[in-house]
């Protein structure tokens, strides 16, 4: 066999890298059997089967992807039925709607919910709490809440998996996943066990045919 | 839509995974001192991934001398009523008082700063003591696993800030990196003599041995005044980096922080940051450190 991996053991997940906890996802992706990849260039972004936004300051990812031309691409390949998961900021760029947005902050979009920046607080009222997520068998998985987002509303087509104190914190719509809460600062890694299945399902590469 | 069951257990704050995990969402990103609630906007507006609110820069802290304290509560809640994204302030070494305070103001991290008059010449702060994190500088490893041993939940290097001159900071970057690389190569019986060499706890060297890499986030901070400076500290290991008088002391703030910004997301990639190198107007004049008083060396302070 000349060039290119002999034997591609799971799907490619890229975790957008433009600013937050990339490294997190990174290995997260690794432990599931993903095979991870950084994404910072459309044609990186080109080159997955599926995409994860990470947490991190949902105002400077926002500003990145749209002066490095990937906002469009990203809004492209959602629409196109890429699957996508978001953790905390990565919430916040797959909601259709901010409710409170800085001027002039827009997401990607995909999720028909709008959310709501930092509700749970600032930093000192960040939390760590047991969450039920349907979907994910085996008790609930360690939440972890830093200056969280929580979902406001959803519209019909987005389900909620998770609640906590009465507010929606996980959302599924399609091949579009979303959580306010930080799975990857865990060694708990369920929820990107669902997302890379959700990946496989959507018919991501999987098996040794090399592609 | 189904009601998906209620969550078994009592919400906790204020635990370490929570505080090393605000500085882990910070990761790629850049934060600036900023002194008005204007300056904030700019930053935010810029992409800056948090400011750090106080009353005088580096710079004018070094041309006015005299004690340098925490800023005012007033100033720092117009701040933090300015911006969406997190907001930072400093407190003296040692100063419980002035943490506390911050802490009640709600501020999202207290950098415990060697560019403030220290209160304290024997003790900093007790860290596990607070629900909100803290930053804390250093020139070597023994200094970072102290300051994390007591509850620092992020590190930078001290640098020589208000000098708009890099060389500190790249002397501490690749100190930290050098000592994390020669405690790799040690088997364990070694480690024990390697803790008590970095006057740093056991468990913690030992930890770092493991991990190839402190167990806090590790940021860069001090004289970073250009796109290239900042990318020049991510490629030497820094996860991210503090931006102070560099900004607001230049010609043109808010293309200028744009610009490092930029350069600290494609660190790797010179022709990005050849491009935002272009016209940004005059660079903060720089201090050679080889000037300065011994006294007048913030990095010294702290220990």
């Amino acid at each position: 066999m000349s060039g290119g991996p002999a034997h591609v053991t799971g799907p490619v997940v890229g975790v957008l890298a433009l600013q937050g906890d990339v490294r997190e996802h990174l290995t997260a992706l690794a432990a599931v059997g993903a095979v991870p990849r950084q994404v910072r260039r459309p044609e990186e972004l080109a080159a997955v089967d599926g995409l994860v936004i990470p947490g991190g300051e949902s105002t400077t990812i926002f500003k990145l992807a749209a002066a490095f031309g990937l906002l469009e691409p990203l809004r492209e390949r959602v629409r196109a039925g890429l699957p996508v998961y978001g953790s905390c900021a990565g919430m916040i760029m797959l909601a259709d709607k901010i409710l409170d947005p800085r001027s002039g902050q827009e997401t990607v979009g995909g999720i028909d919910m709008i959310v709501r920046r930092n509700a749970f607080g600032r930093q000192n009222e960040s939390f760590e709490a047991a969450v039920e997520v349907a979907g994910v068998p085996g008790g609930p998985v360690e939440g972890v809440f830093i200056r969280a987002p929580w979902v406001e509303s959803t519209g019909a087509a987005a389900e909620i998996l998770a609640e906590h104190e009465g507010h929606p914190v996980a959302v599924r719509q399609g091949r579009l996943l979303a959580t306010a809460f930080h799975p990857e600062l865990t060694g708990d890694h369920r929820v990107h066990r669902l997302f890379v299945g959700m990946i496989t399902e959507a018919g991501g590469a999987t098996g040794a045919d090399g592609a | 839509m189904s009601t998906p069951p209620s969550t078994p257990q009592a919400p906790e704050t204020g635990t370490a995974r929570v505080k090393r995990g605000m500085a882990e969402q910070l990761k790629g990103g850049v934060i600036m001192d900023v002194v008005t609630p204007e300056q904030a906007r700019i930053a935010e507006d810029a992409g800056a991934v948090a400011v750090m609110a106080l009353e005088r820069v580096p710079a004018d802290i070094r041309k006015d001398g005299g004690v340098a304290r925490m800023s005012d509560p007033d100033m720092i809640d117009g701040i933090i009523e300015a911006v969406s994204i997190p907001v930072m302030a400093k407190s003296r070494i040692g100063h419980l008082v002035e943490a506390q305070v911050l802490q009640a103001l709600g501020v999202d991290y207290i950098d415990e700063s060697e560019v403030l008059t220290p209160a304290d010449e024997v003790n900093h702060t007790d860290k596990w003591a607070f629900t909100t994190p803290f930053v804390c500088g250093a020139t070597n490893l023994g200094e970072a696993l102290r300051r994390i041993s007591e509850g620092a939940a992020m590190i930078r290097s001290k640098g020589e800030a208000g000098t708009g001159n890099v060389v500190e900071a790249v002397r501490h970057m690749r100190q930290i990196k050098g000592d994390i690389g020669r405690l790799r190569a040690l088997d364990n019986n070694e480690l024990f003599a390697a803790a008590k060499e970095l006057r740093a706890p056991y468990e913690l060297v030992r930890e770092v041995a493991e991990l190839g890499k402190l167990p806090v986030v590790l940021f860069s901070a001090g004289g970073v005044a250009t796109p290239a400076d900042a990318a020049l500290m991510r490629q030497l290991g820094a996860e991210g980096v503090f931006v102070g008088s560099g900004i607001f002391k230049s010609g043109d703030p808010a293309k200028r922080a744009a610009a490092i910004v930029k350069a600290t997301t494609f660190f790797d990639d010179p022709k990005v940051i050849a491009d935002v190198s272009r016209g940004l107007g005059e660079a903060m004049v720089g201090i050679n450190i080889d000037v300065l008083p011994e006294g007048e060396r913030y990095a010294t302070r702290g220990w």
